[in-house]
């Protein structure tokens, strides 16, 4: 592992981001027949479903005149046909017809990007596609679990996704944040503990004893009707490089013993997040909330989308006006506590991953 | 395989010369702005011809660390235009213009399998691509075609780094390639990359048709330099505009009726856009050597356009290389422009 000299690196208020990685691009469900747009890393992708329905994903600008194919149809078993002047390409991207010619212009295509469904998301690869290993596909699995159910939402954030993922490692922002929901003052009060390797970060934090804020006595109810009392609560935040981060997160009735393993006596949810930058002041952020009790229940799985909507929200309005604030104060510089330990080790793996591709210096 | 094709310029150093098979030197360059090159990629560079500066396209052999050194390799053709023969002169220490790496010609990972095609010093667009597909762990087989074993770039090379996947063909060794018998090997879901002299190239995708492939699994390069007869002077007549002018050995039609004062519509400069298409009125006892990849085989048997970029006249309506010789009269090609 190499030595980064740079320490000013580590302080930058925001990361270019890493192109061999995989990003989501799209729920499952987004993807169908019919092409759609969407920018993932500062490149326009048109996605679509062949016939078959595997998922593709397409620079969004024909070779010819840049017309963008997500406004074309989909044709043939694999095609997508440009909509201003009808060349069709093929799923590699690769020119299948041009009307006004017999032969097709060996050098006509449109870059074709390694595509994975997992975890109901599709993923898409932008960097060297010698390197695209699905291996490396971000382990969301309590996604698609059988002993998980759940849902989520995308938000298209005003923000550098930098600052979603700080968001997420710093969770003592819930005090003030989500002060009607999951804030606490024990947050601030409890120690932590940080570890990370080369691909993870994570942060743990047990609250014992404390009475649960209102989002979690609703679960807690849920899972044992007419509860009372105290609880211990944890948050096991784990960050997976470039920009996932699952947050394990629960109440258990106080002294059961579940920060030794034992959960039975609590809920257990996964605040599942991962954030595709879009441009480096816009980022899709998929999240969902998955819970381990009551899984038939469609109206509870309802309910904590719900919830986790309205808890976003307040980090949402947050980070646009952090955003607009960095903008509008270029020559001040970022600090940092002792809190965002988890956030810049972060960064130090994200800077690691730019520079093996030789875009440190660029990003800065 | 994002196809970047914005031209930035830039200074490169030579820092290492060899001969890497009769006429064909090795050349590493240490570009100023470095760029990583992928497979299929190349370089668009300046050189000196005649005291003037003239644009030429060389496949990247090699990129290593990251793009900070480029090899590229030049076979110094015995009727060059100039530019091989100014690249043979190059020493380490020198400095040129390059672009970073351009691509027309990307390579597909994730394909099932597929057959890489060299003719000659076709080699140096391909050599790149098996690299890639061996450390994938693709299933590939190399295809190396030349004429004598002592022109063939890199052959040990490649033999050792590719062993089994390697298969070469000689013609002085009685091995040429039979290219119906390899396409007619080829499963539906092969991908086929091939870059080498056009009749090769013709060869292959005549093939290609007849058995119904899919056509984008055909994947080739051409920067438009060889026919299938040997370069002659001919004489180009454009009757409306009263214009004659002479195409030497060395020249392209398009740039000798530039030199004419005729203002051309052109592209690519190397017969696939279709853009510098001439209309044919009368070819005087020749043929048309056409050498672009734009027209099918239909439209090139017709003879009543050519890509005067690439393509030329010849004087023996039959064309076989003995036949054109440079006591012969030049052809006569007499064509109306846009």
């Amino acid at each position: 592992m190499t030595v980064l000299q740079s320490s000013s690196s580590t302080t930058a208020k925001v990361l270019g981001h890493p192109l061999n990685a995989w990003y989501v691009a799209a729920w499952d469900h987004e993807v169908t027949r019919k092409p759609m747009a969407r920018t993932i890393a500062d490149r326009p992708l048109a996605l679509y479903r062949t016939e078959d329905g595997k998922a593709v994903a397409l620079a969004d600008a024909c070779w010819h005149r840049l017309a963008p194919l997500s406004m074309g149809k989909t044709v043939g078993k694999d095609g997508i046909q440009c909509p201003y002047h009808g060349i069709v390409y093929n799923s590699a991207g690769r020119c299948a017809s041009m009307p006004a010619q017999e032969t097709i212009n060996p050098s006509a295509t449109v870059p074709s990007f390694p595509v994975v469904e997992r975890h109901r998301f599709v993923w898409v690869w932008l960097g060297d596609p010698t390197q695209a290993d699905p291996d490396l596909v971000p382990d969301m699995h309590q996604m698609d679990s059988q002993e998980w159910a759940g849902d989520g939402e995308t938000i298209f954030a005003p923000c550098n996704y930098q600052l979603v993922l700080d968001n997420l490692m710093d969770l003592t922002h819930e005090e003030f944040v989500h002060a009607s929901s999951i804030g606490q003052d024990e947050l601030s009060e409890s120690d932590f503990v940080v570890s990370h390797d080369d691909r993870t970060v994570t942060v743990s934090r047990w609250m014992l004893n404390i009475d649960a804020p209102p989002f979690w006595l609703k679960n807690m109810r849920d899972k044992f009707p007419g509860f009372e009392g105290k609880v211990d609560r944890w948050q096991i935040i784990r960050f997976e490089a470039p920009s996932t981060i699952r947050i394990d997160v629960g109440v258990a009735k106080a002294g059961t013993g579940a920060p030794d393993g034992d959960r039975s006596q609590g809920v257990n949810g996964y605040v599942m997040n991962t954030i595709s930058p879009e441009t480096a002041k816009t980022c899709h952020y998929f999240w969902a909330f998955m819970r381990n009790y009551r899984l038939d229940s469609q109206l509870i799985t309802t309910q904590l989308r719900n919830g986790v909507h309205g808890v976003f929200g307040e980090d949402e309005a947050m980070l646009k006006a952090q955003q607009e604030a960095i903008d509008a104060n270029p020559d001040y510089e970022f600090y940092n506590l002792n809190i965002d330990a988890g956030g810049m080790w972060v960064r130090r793996l994200i800077e690691r991953m730019l520079q093996a591709e030789g875009r440190l210096a660029a990003a800065l | 395989m994002a196809a970047t094709n914005n031209e930035v310029w830039q200074s490169a150093t030579v820092v290492a010369i060899s001969d890497v098979a009769a006429g064909i030197r090795r050349i590493e360059l240490e570009p100023s702005a470095p760029k990583h090159a992928e497979p299929g990629s190349h370089i668009d560079l300046r050189a000196t011809i005649d005291g003037g500066q003239e644009k030429r396209s060389y496949s990247i052999v090699e990129s290593k660390d990251l793009g900070k050194t480029l090899v590229i390799s030049v076979f110094k053709a015995p009727v060059s235009r100039g530019g091989s023969v100014y690249m043979h002169t190059l020493k380490p220490g020198d400095t040129l213009r390059i672009t970073q790496p351009l691509q027309n010609f990307p390579l597909r990972v994730g394909a099932e399998r597929y057959v890489l095609l060299a003719g000659g010093i076709g080699i140096t667009a391909i050599m790149n691509m098996a690299a890639v597909l061996r450390n994938v762990k693709a299933d590939y087989t190399l295809v190396y075609a030349g004429r004598t074993r002592a022109a063939m770039a890199y052959l040990q090379d490649l033999q050792e780094i590719h062993g089994a996947r390697l298969q070469v063909h000689v013609d002085d060794e009685g091995s040429s390639l039979d290219v119906n018998a390899l396409v007619g090997g080829i499963d539906p879901g092969t991908e086929l990359y091939m870059c080498g002299p056009i009749r090769l190239m013709d060869a292959v995708r005549r093939s290609w048709t007849e058995r119904e492939l899919a056509l984008p699994d055909l994947r080739y390069e051409t920067f438009g330099n060889s026919g299938w007869y040997d370069p002659e002077e001919f004489v180009v007549r454009i009757p409306r505009l009263g214009i004659e002018a002479k195409v030497g050995q060395g020249r392209s039609m398009l740039e000798a009726l530039e030199d004419a004062g005729v203002d051309m519509m052109f592209d690519c400069r190397k017969g696939e856009c279709g853009l510098c298409e001439v209309r044919i009125l009368n070819l005087d006892g020749g043929a048309v050597d056409h050498r672009d990849v734009f027209y099918s085989e239909r439209q090139q048997h017709a003879a009543e356009k050519m890509c005067c970029c690439v393509s030329r006249a010849v004087s023996s309506p039959r064309g076989s290389r003995t036949d054109a010789n440079s006591s012969a009269t030049p052809a006569v090609v007499t064509i109306d422009v846009s």
